[in-house]
């Protein structure tokens, strides 16, 4: 059972990643292929629905973690700042609305990148614990 | 219901590199095989190129961090030559796959500069694209093997 779960969550986790990594394309100018930015709002869908169900399940399933610790209230918070940023930053590049908007879209998915990165040091290091 | 592993404050970084590496890793396989597909549909050049682009600079260098990583952290754990299965299938599908990721980025970039030339390429990509999407299957495998660690 757990071994499923971990593999459940960390699977969602690496969903995540790919979102980050597949709308780097447009934010970098690479491509603007709205197709890239559905498999990026499908996998992001994916993994956030993901890590944050079996996240919770594996907090309340092992003995020594508890929902209310510190790393994992911290990881809730830099998941929902991360899922909001993604949604901007995803928005605007649907939008296409020029370089001003672009360049905002780019701004925000950098944003989220970075809480991505800080939510992943997290899942590591596990502060507090 | 099981009791919460503690690793040594030593595993962290090497882990982290390792884990990190492999998502990026993942993540690019996945932005190159969807390029390489869409090229293939399209017979554009553009999305070709971005194959090609992601594999060399997104696929090779998490490639690089995901296999150093995993090296470090299994000599912090004293399991290099451990005979685990879990540790088995990690470094062989590690390995194998770098020569996949080498010969897949060396054919996209040959269909990009062909369908840059208008001189066709597709059955290059077509290749470089089905190397990746065994890529994708083996890591998924691997992620598997990783997390569960059979033994």
């Amino acid at each position: 059972m757990y071994d499923w779960l971990l593999f459940l969550h960390v699977t969602a986790a690496f969903f995540l990643v790919i979102t980050v990594v597949v709308l780097s394309a447009p934010a970098l100018g690479y491509a603007t292929d709205k197709r890239l930015l559905t498999i990026a709002t499908v996998a992001w869908g994916i993994g956030g629905l993901g890590t944050i169900l079996f996240g919770i399940w594996l907090a309340i399933y092992v003995r020594g973690y508890e929902v209310w610790d510190g790393w994992v209230i911290a990881a809730i918070v830099l998941w929902a700042g991360a899922t909001e940023l993604g949604r901007r930053a995803e928005t605007g590049f649907n939008a296409g609305e020029g370089e001003p908007a672009r360049a905002r879209a780019a701004m925000f998915h950098w944003l989220r990148t970075g809480v991505v990165i800080l939510l992943l040091i997290d899942m590591i290091y596990k502060p507090g614990h | 219901m099981v009791l919460a592993a503690v690793r040594p404050d030593a595993w962290n970084f090497p882990l982290l590199i390792h884990v990190a590496g492999a998502m990026v890793l993942v993540g690019a396989l996945v932005l190159a095989g969807s390029s390489l597909i869409f090229a293939w549909r399209d017979g554009g050049g553009t999305m070709a190129r971005l194959g090609y682009r992601t594999l060399l600079v997104g696929v090779i260098p998490g490639w690089i961090a995901m296999r150093a990583g995993g090296e470090w952290i299994a000599s912090k754990e004293h399991l290099e030559n451990s005979d685990l299965s879990w540790i088995g299938i990690g470094f062989s599908t590690a390995d194998a796959g770098a020569v996949l990721i080498i010969i897949a980025t060396i054919l996209a970039a040959l269909a990009w500069r062909r369908a840059a030339r208008d001189a066709g390429g597709g059955a290059l990509g077509k290749i470089a694209t089905v190397l990746v999407s065994i890529l994708i299957v083996t890591y998924v495998v691997t992620l598997w093997a990783m997390t569960t660690k059979p033994s």
